[in-house]
């Protein structure tokens, strides 16, 4: 019971973090359904597929009605990306993996500083 | 010879799905900040793109994994999506209240978190 009950209150935190910052929540989905609800990991992470599509569903129809949406855009990102895919899963059978994590966890501070220091340096709107 | 900004749009496509093939980490990590450096969103349009790229490219990994691997425990997955849209729906209406630096910053918290569990892994 405090298991389903915890697995909830993840999944609430991770639709919360897509609508505040725009992702699809599985980083939070994979833990509530492999910890608390006893699944294993690759039936966790495709399970989270399922809970992504309908949260980013959900979140990108309020978005468009708040004027938030630039439909075009999105269509042409999510048409190509499985191309993306393909070539990841390629590299991932070619390359260490620790190395890999190592190098995007380098890549995603940088972002994370840039984006840092753009936020600082504009005035609030 | 299409567009930059179309030329631009496709890397963010192959980028997410590069990151989600090796990592597993979803496409938004990449395409929120890319659109917001390379295409000039703001945060809030940025955000709402990448939820729509994402019901793609969600779609079409969940579709293989279901369809062909059988992973997909559909009851489970509906079942846990009742509160992640209550989730969302809140967090999509508190964002529109907020302003778009303080997106920036949670955003930049959030890759924070995503790289040191990497580091950990």
């Amino acid at each position: 019971m405090i298991d389903e009950l915890l697995a909830v209150l993840i999944a609430l935190a991770g639709g919360l973090a897509g609508g505040l910052v725009g992702v699809g929540g599985g980083v939070l989905f994979v833990p509530a359904l492999t910890i608390f609800l006893g699944l294993t990991q690759v039936e966790g992470e495709s399970t989270s597929l399922l809970m992504i599509v309908v949260v980013a569903l959900v979140g990108a129809a309020r978005q468009n009605a708040y004027g938030n949406l630039n439909l075009r855009d999105a269509a042409l990102i999510g048409v190509l990306s499985p191309l993306g895919v393909l070539a990841g899963v390629a590299a991932a059978n070619e390359i260490p993996q620790r190395a890999l994590e190592l190098s995007f966890a380098g890549l995603v501070l940088l972002i994370a500083y840039e984006l840092i220091r753009r936020a600082l340096s504009q005035t609030p709107d | 010879m299409p567009s930059s900004r179309t030329l631009k749009l496709a890397a963010i496509g192959t980028a997410a799905g590069l990151f989600s093939g090796l990592f597993g980490v979803g496409g938004g990590t990449v395409i929120v900040p890319l659109l917001i450096f390379w295409l000039a969103y703001g945060e809030r349009l940025a955000t709402g793109t990448s939820l729509a790229a994402i019901v793609l490219i969600g779609l079409l990994g969940a579709i293989a994994q279901g369809g062909i691997y059988g992973n997909v425990h559909v009851g489970t997955g509906l079942l846990l999506s009742i509160p992640a849209i209550a989730g969302v729906v809140l967090g999509t209406a508190i964002q529109q209240r907020i302003p778009q630096r303080a997106v920036s910053l949670l955003f930049a918290a959030l890759l924070i978190g995503v790289a040191v569990e990497l580091i950990v892994r």
